[in-house]
């Protein structure tokens, strides 16, 4: 067994097992990163979603070595209770989350659209986020929140 | 009011941000072991012989079977005949038949490989006609687990002198919970406590069922909830399962085990909506009005009773739809298959008869030639009208207020003609339509459960101050820490951030009955804030007022407890005095009060292919009082997604007893680009034993999905369909069916 480099969340980190472990656990188990969520393990439900080189993939389906000497970002990136990202301040303004289980990988998906000067409309957010099932929230608030973090302000209470 | 109707931000919303929130499988717990579980792969049979692999070091495993249990090999739910690991005899795939742990998840997995079990095949019944046949003897000798009766008025009289009589049969499947977090518990010994913390829904169901299974007394025993996942029902009665399979690994390993489900085994083994099938026959004037329905309901229990009874129960007082009809009888049975069990899933029974009974309308209005909208208006519930258990409507009834929203904000009647154009047109690529429906929803539990439940709740004040709610209802997702938080405040006149939620323990907080039936908000709700106003009316005799500072907070906290750390206000569930029910002739109120959806779908169905998209729904939910009105847009907008996966994608598919499209890859839940753009109007007619006027609001939005698509599909291509869901290759197989009867 080697040992390998990739950078995570901006740390150089050190793995040192099989290059084929799942890069999900790695992150949960190895670097204590617990914020990424497993739902699936089959690429469907995008909780696992994480970016490499900025790009967001399902963490279950990346073997570590394919990691190796690149840049993992996880949810634990983005801010703090304390200090919460505009992204993360959107979901709370809006409702985006509930259970919150799929939540890590809705931000991390909607970070890289966002992050990529990807358009903040309803229609391109949503695509952005089809490959994240949320069984909550009906999607709405979670776009809502996305497209209000994009312009920077609250979404108004009613709609009506 | 400082905080009910505002939309304050979620408690736990920074932790879940950020990715700080504990789910089980988060959980740091040293020396942990990993669990897994031997399961029967034949739905019915003998167990001849569990082989263990002799090549294998066993030595290193800690296994565990039926013989291992220290108490009964019971699951403790309503009725005791579902082992927690089968004994001689498998009545189901998938049953647990034992479990094995290893420090390694991989090695643990590794040794389900090296176990075999050999069975004596037996007959098995797999559907609801083979159970009614009684083709094998399953549960006593009709494989019926319960049965009710409905009667108001005479049936039979007014169908023989009913102008018209129209007869139904509607069908509906199974449906998974897919909460994004699969099943895990975690289970360990601690100075002689059993410690069970896991992703569940009632913390309490899961005391009582360790308490059977272990023979511990109930102290012995302490159950806590971690951040939960989603629930939908799905972590209503199985985590007991799971605990108990966690907690005799753990003793005989003497370290903590946790078990944690993966997606293929959750959806295999574990609850699911209750399959039905649903027969109508209704007399009408010939202008539209009831004068009799007669609906036979049965549902499809699988192997154990679980909570079928409770499901069908509710089926039954809702089969009859939101409306008045002076005679009804509704017949209803939950059958026994040899299939995993069914179980708890948003709606309990509801989904599938308000599927046919708001279905049938579409029939009714063909016959009669009158629009199903205008017939739903004529009979729709109003004050003052009586249900076909003889509850009177005192208060309360939104159904019209509802209804008229929908239509108005959708343009019903334009959308209706533009699309009959648009369908009238060959040249078109496809037929659109636009369905609605009108559901009722019980809130809490059915008749006297809530009597029988006797749940309790409190607020605590400490010796230092803090004020915290106790209950053992459950976060798990829809808000509750954030609304018990708001009720509390409110109540006692103090800012929001004064109020802490503890967390659902069973050694902390009473037992408040079970995260479900639509009874959070209002029945626990209700709770917390008759035990806020009497600590409001302890601050006040005892320190003359309730404290307006923090400072004066500690004050009065030290003089209110004295010597104590904290003194404790709880209170206990009261009757109201105006409701009655008989649980033997089901007559009586069979809730406290109901609360009311509309719903209008409009969607398009692609000629070729026969795909449907959904454009746009709008709905208009009576939910009482919105105590927090986004939280509660996301359980409608979120429930009536779920309605609208079971109408249009979501179907498990069976073989030989199991379901075999057990992965997210092929059973399709709807993604955001499934999901219409949803117009939601709360309707607001307050209840006055709801906390601040609320109702229910968890389960209505699951029950209207269905059959306005179904309606909606009829509009767009002349078919009804009566059978869910509505699938490409249903709706051409129906077509098909029309043009092959066309040409005969």
């Amino acid at each position: 067994m080697g040992a390998l480099t990739l950078t995570v969340n901006g740390r150089r980190r050190t793995y040192r097992g099989a290059a084929f472990t799942r890069l999900i656990d790695v992150l949960r188990e190895d670097f204590r990163l617990t914020g990424t969520k497993e739902g699936c393990g089959e690429g469907e439900c995008g909780a696992c979603t994480v970016l490499l080189d900025g790009a967001p993939v399902n963490s279950c389906l990346i073997p570590v070595g394919q990691a190796a000497g690149r840049r993992v970002e996880t949810v634990e990136s983005l801010g703090s209770p304390e200090k919460l990202s505009k992204l993360q301040q959107g979901f709370l303004d809006c409702a985006g989350a509930q259970c919150g289980i799929c939540t890590p990988g809705m931000l991390m998906s909607a970070h890289a659209h966002l992050k990529s000067g990807g358009k903040a409309d309803d229609a391109s957010v949503r695509t952005a986020l089809s490959g994240n099932l949320c069984r909550c929230t009906g999607y709405q608030h979670i776009v809502d929140s996305v497209l209000a973090a994009a312009r920077g302000k609250k979404k108004k209470a009613s709609r009506k | 009011m400082r905080s009910v109707g505002k939309n304050v931000s979620r408690r736990e919303g920074p932790e879940k941000l950020t990715g700080r929130a504990v789910y089980l499988d988060d959980l740091d717990i040293p020396g942990c072991w990993h669990g897994v579980t031997v399961r029967s792969s034949v739905p019915h049979g003998r167990i001849k012989a569990v082989k263990f692999d002799p090549a294998f070091p066993w030595s290193d495993y800690v296994v565990v079977t039926a013989a291992d249990i220290p108490g009964r090999n019971v699951v403790t739910l309503i009725e005791p005949d579902q082992p927690l690991l089968a004994e001689g005899l498998v009545r189901h795939r998938e049953e647990p038949i034992a479990l094995i742990a290893h420090a390694d998840r991989a090695k643990a997995y590794e040794a389900l490989k090296h176990v075999t079990v050999e069975y004596e095949k037996l007959p098995s019944v797999l559907t609801i006609a083979d159970a009614l046949a009684v083709k094998e003897k399953i549960y006593k000798d009709d494989n019926v687990f319960k049965s009710f009766l409905i009667r108001k008025g005479d049936v039979d009289q007014a169908l023989a002198s009913a102008d018209v009589v129209i007869e139904g049969e509607y069908r509906v499947p199974h449906q998974e919970q897919a909460y994004i977090e699969n099943n895990a518990v975690a289970a360990w010994e601690e100075d002689g406590v059993l410690v069970v913390r896991g992703s569940l829904q009632c913390p309490f169901y899961v005391v009582k069922a360790l308490k059977v299974l272990l023979g511990r007394d109930e102290s012995k025993v302490r159950v806590s909830q971690t951040v939960t996942g989603g629930g939908f029902g799905g972590k209503e009665e199985y985590p007991s399962m799971i605990a108990g399979h966690a907690a005799l690994l753990a003793l005989k390993a003497r370290r903590p085990v946790k078990i944690v489900y993966d997606r293929h085994e959750d959806m295999a083994a574990t609850t699911k909506r209750h399959p039905a099938v649903v027969r109508h026959r209704t007399g009408l004037t010939r202008d539209g009005r009831l004068v009799a329905q007669d609906v036979d309901v049965v549902m499809d229990g699988g192997a154990y009773a679980t909570l079928s009874a409770v499901v069908l129960s509710r089926g039954t007082l809702h089969a009859a739809g939101a409306y008045e009809c002076p005679n009804v009888r509704v017949r209803s049975r939950v059958v026994a298959t040899h299939t995993p069990p069914n179980g708890a899933f948003r709606g309990f029974g509801a989904p599938q008869t308000l599927f046919a009974a708001e279905l049938h309308w579409e029939k009714i209005a063909d016959v009669l030639g009158i629009d199903s909208l205008a017939l739903k208006r004529k009979n729709l519930f109003k004050i003052g009208s009586i249900t076909a258990t003889g509850q009177v409507l005192r208060e309360s009834v939104g159904a019209k207020s509802c209804l008229d929203v929908v239509v108005r904000r959708s343009k019903y009647a334009q959308r209706r003609k533009e699309y009959d154009r648009w369908n009238a047109d060959p040249k078109k690529p496809s037929w659109k339509g636009i369905g609605v429906s009108v559901c009722h929803h019980g809130a809490g539990f059915t008749g006297s459960g809530e009597v029988y439940l006797a749940s309790r709740a409190g607020v605590a004040l400490t010796r230092a101050g803090a004020l915290v709610v106790l209950a053992a209802s459950t976060e798990i997702g829809q808000g509750t820490n954030t609304m018990f938080a708001q009720v509390a405040s409110d109540t006692l006149g103090v800012p929001l951030d004064w109020l802490e939620v503890e967390t659902p323990d069973t050694h902390k907080v009473p037992d408040s009955g079970p995260t479900v039936a639509s009874r959070t908000c209002m029945v626990v709700g209700g709770l917390v804030r008759r035990a806020a106003l009497d600590l409001k009316a302890a601050f006040e005799s005892e320190h003359g007022r309730v404290p307006r500072t923090r400072a004066e907070l500690k004050k009065a906290a030290a003089a209110l407890c004295g010597a104590k750390p904290a003194r404790r206000f709880e209170v206990q569930y009261e009757k109201p005095s105006e409701v009655t029910w008989n649980d033997a002739t089901y007559q009586g109120d069979a809730y406290g009060v109901y609360s009311y959806a509309a719903f209008a779908v409009e969607l398009e169905i692609d000629r070729a292919t026969a795909e449907t998209k959904v454009l746009r729904v709008t709905t208009a939910q009576d939910i009482g009082k919105a105590i927090h009105p986004l939280f509660a847009e996301g359980q409608i907008i979120g429930g009536c997604l779920q309605g609208l996966g079971w109408a249009l994608l979501e179907e498990p598919v069976y073989n030989d007893g199991v379901m075999v499209n057990s992965q997210l890859t092929n059973y399709v839940i709807p993604t955001s680009l499934d999901a219409p753009p949803f117009d939601v109007t709360v309707v607001e007619k307050p209840y006055s034993r709801g906390p601040f006027g609320a109702k229910g609001v968890g389960e209505l939005p699951m029950d209207v999905p269905a059959p306005a698509v179904a309606a909606a599909v009829k509009h767009a291509t002349g078919r009804l369909i009566a059978t869910i869901p509505l699938t490409p290759e249903r709706i051409t197989a129906a077509l098909a069916a029309d043009a092959e009867a066309a040409r005969v």
